[in-house]
């Protein structure tokens, strides 16, 4: 099974990535900061799970180290990764970087970035494809132009000669999405897809994101800042605050009933049409900064129900009714603690 | 009381409070035709791009009007030319019963100048890092010469500083000791120095995280209430405009599609177009509300299409929309679209249901 590449919808529902007491850790001349603390996950086969966050949560540097892609000095420190029970975070560079290819695909916010503006879309699609599989030149063009059209670019059979420049903005971000498909990935990792566009190209684009990853069976890790996108989207979310997990769970139970203050706080922050509200819910503060985190709850110096255990020991993710929470409000199993706090 | 007049407003189509700004017919046009010889060589004509094309609209006093658009719809051109940072290439800009066309020189111009004052997106860009934020705040004060008094500056500049919720001890800082909403409170108190009545902020808060975005949406209400002040708004979030505005223009390729009051613009979109961008919105209560598919992208506003510029987006285009540019008309709840589908009355619930359906 770890070694199948030819891949049909398994019958059952397993855990395709498993991420377990990550650490990345950037060593400075003025000690080590810890950008993702200890945190684990797991994505199913099939599954899109959200992670969301404000920056600075550490929800891209999460990503970036599940491809192996940290900027040095930035590095795991702790913890394994496991793509379908094989870990990969100790892997060398060439058998990461075929794994890479070929079962992670990988989504980027800035379209023009990912994609080599002297190359023609074709050129780059058919490179892709064959150096992770055997098709020869013409084969291969031809699942370029499919899969142009799959992503709903018109005459793919005429574009495909022409450069990134020649599209736009939504155009180009269908090309890397037709780029991270190329070989049938098993996870697709997508760090802020539609941040860089338009609100209606943003819709097409989170339909197109779905449909595709539903079609071709692939595990979507969709990091992003926007909880709208979250909702639209995926079918569990992870919020991520100072490198942690604050709150994980199934993402109308995180959406409608929140249960770590700062999911409460950040649901109530964002304005939505229709809600007649004089003030939007104002968490003081900000986000701190990785050489400030405090100890305890990192989030206890903004949380308004902070108490004197919130200060000193770190809470851990238990299960709440359907979603585990990283809060002292909270007992394992239970509901919210009765009291003063509550 | 606002809520009240705003209501009434929308029932008569007017406001009872005075317009403090008023749009009238305005363009820019920025050429951007190749060199002369190139064009010579190629046979071609100069190439103007419409940025923005015949746009007029009041802003009352202490009420806030946003302009929503996608990219390249011009909304952010507007805003340069209301503070004129642009001349227009037509139409003008009369700011409390004064027209700035007809102020020729700066001496004529300063009176104006400080009572507008401008808030830019990036707070990272906008603030000088050189210097010191007490300095920062005091430079209008200094440039319009409203104080030379070195203690009445050093006064004036903590009292700005407190009033967007920082300390006046910040004043000693530099910049980079701030995180993004901290500077967005910088740049506010820049703004605020010079007493204006009048602030136009381009994507005050787009470069900021939500819940540092709610702190400042806050802080501009409260502004806003405290010190009467009218705000243009320029977002391409429609959830945050909803939030802030009395009155919504949504613009579309240099051109208002629709405008008037932000609740019934919100509450009963009549454009195809406002109908699109309010149904892009994600449905962050997942209540998997009916919408009609998004389809296309603007196209290059170099070229736009003929007629109305919306007609190849459109679901219910018809020979005249790609003909002809649709003249403004009045809605039922008082505001103005510019829409042949509605002044035929084409656009029935049914109709509507039927696109709707098609999905």
């Amino acid at each position: 099974m770890a070694e199948n590449t030819t891949r049909e919808k398994p019958a059952r529902k397993g855990a395709l990535l498993e991420v377990e007491n990550l650490r990345v850790e950037f060593p400075t001349r003025r000690g080590t900061l810890t950008a993702v603390d200890d945190i684990s996950f797991h994505i199913d086969e099939g599954e899109v799970l959200g992670v969301v966050g404000e920056s600075g949560a550490g929800k891209s540097m999460t990503g970036t180290a599940i491809i192996g892609l940290l900027e040095p000095p930035g590095r795991i420190a702790g913890g394994e990764i496991r793509l379908d029970g094989r870990r990969i975070d100790n892997l060398p560079y060439e058998k990461l970087r075929r794994i890479r290819g070929r079962e992670i695909g990988m989504v980027f916010q800035d379209p023009l970035t990912s994609l080599n503006p002297l190359y023609t879309v074709g050129h780059q699609l058919i490179e892709t494809i064959q150096t992770h599989t055997d098709m020869s030149e013409s084969q291969a063009r031809r699942r370029a132009i499919d899969l142009l059209a799959e992503v709903g670019i018109p005459a793919p059979e005429r574009r495909i000669d022409q450069y990134p420049h020649q599209f736009s903005g939504g155009m180009r971000q269908r090309v890397v999405i037709a780029l991270a498909l190329c070989v049938n990935p098993r996870l697709v990792i997508a760090d802020e897809p539609t941040t860089a566009l338009d609100v209606s190209i943003q819709a097409q684009i989170i339909k197109l994101l779905k449909k595709l990853c539903s079609e071709h069976g692939a595990a979507v890790m969709l990091i992003t800042h926007d909880m709208g996108v979250i909702a639209e989207t995926a079918d569990r979310v992870a919020v991520m605050y100072s490198g942690r997990i604050a709150e994980v769970g199934p993402v109308r139970e995180v959406i409608r009933n929140a249960k770590h203050p700062y999911t409460h706080g950040l649901m109530g922050s964002i304005p939505m049409v229709g809600h007649d509200l004089d003030r939007l819910t104002q968490i003081e503060g900000s986000m701190p900064r990785l050489t400030e985190i405090p100890t305890g709850c990192p989030f206890n110096p903004r949380c308004p129900k902070v108490f004197e255990r919130c200060r000193h020991e770190r809470p851990e993710l238990i299960a709440v009714e359907d979603t585990r929470v990283a809060c002292w409000l909270y007992e394992e199993g239970e509901q919210r603690r009765t009291g003063s706090h509550g | 009381m606002a809520d009240a007049a705003v209501a009434q407003a929308a029932r008569s189509g007017t406001d009872d409070v005075r317009p403090l700004v008023r749009v009238e017919g305005l363009a820019k046009h920025f050429d951007v035709s190749p060199p002369w010889l190139t064009r010579v060589l190629r046979h071609e004509d100069r190439t103007l791009v419409r940025a923005v094309d015949g746009v007029s609209f009041d802003i009352p006093a202490g009420r806030t009007f946003s302009l929503v658009g996608e990219s390249g719809c011009g909304k952010s051109t507007v805003a340069r030319l209301v503070v004129g940072l642009y001349n227009p290439t037509a139409g003008e800009v009369e700011f409390d019963g004064v027209s700035m066309a007809n102020l020729k020189s700066r001496r004529e111009m300063a009176p104006i100048r400080k009572r507008l004052q401008m808030i830019f997106q990036d707070p990272y860009a906008s603030l000088n890092p050189r210097w010191r934020v007490a300095d920062i705040v005091a430079e209008p004060l200094r440039a319009h010469g409203l104080m030379t008094d070195r203690r009445a500056i050093q006064k004036r500049v903590g009292e700005l500083l407190e009033l967007v919720r920082l300390s006046a001890r910040d004043g000693e800082k530099f910049p980079h000791e701030f995180s993004g909403g901290q500077r967005q409170r910088i740049s506010i108190a820049r703004a605020l120095a010079s007493n204006p009545e009048f602030l136009v902020c381009d994507e005050p808060t787009s470069a900021l995280d939500v819940s540092v975005q709610a702190q400042i949406l806050n802080l501009m209400k409260d502004l806003q209430r405290e010190l009467g002040l009218t705000y243009l708004f320029i977002s391409h979030d429609l959830a945050v405009v909803y939030h802030i505005s009395d009155y919504v223009g949504v613009m579309y390729l240099g051109r208002l599609v629709e405008w008037g009051t932000a609740r019934d613009i919100f509450r009963r979109p009549q454009h195809p177009y406002t109908r699109m961008l309010l149904d892009a919105i994600p449905d962050l209560e997942m209540s998997g509300r009916q919408r009609i598919p998004v389809a296309g992208e603007v196209p290059s506003p170099i070229h736009p299409p003929s007629g109305c510029h919306f007609h190849p987006r459109c679901p219910f285009a018809n020979e005249r929309c790609k003909a002809e540019e649709p003249k403004a008309i009045a809605t039922p709840a008082g505001g103005k679209v510019r829409c042949h589908a509605i002044e035929e009355g084409r656009l029935t619930e049914e109709v509507v249901q039927h696109a709707l359906g098609r999905d």
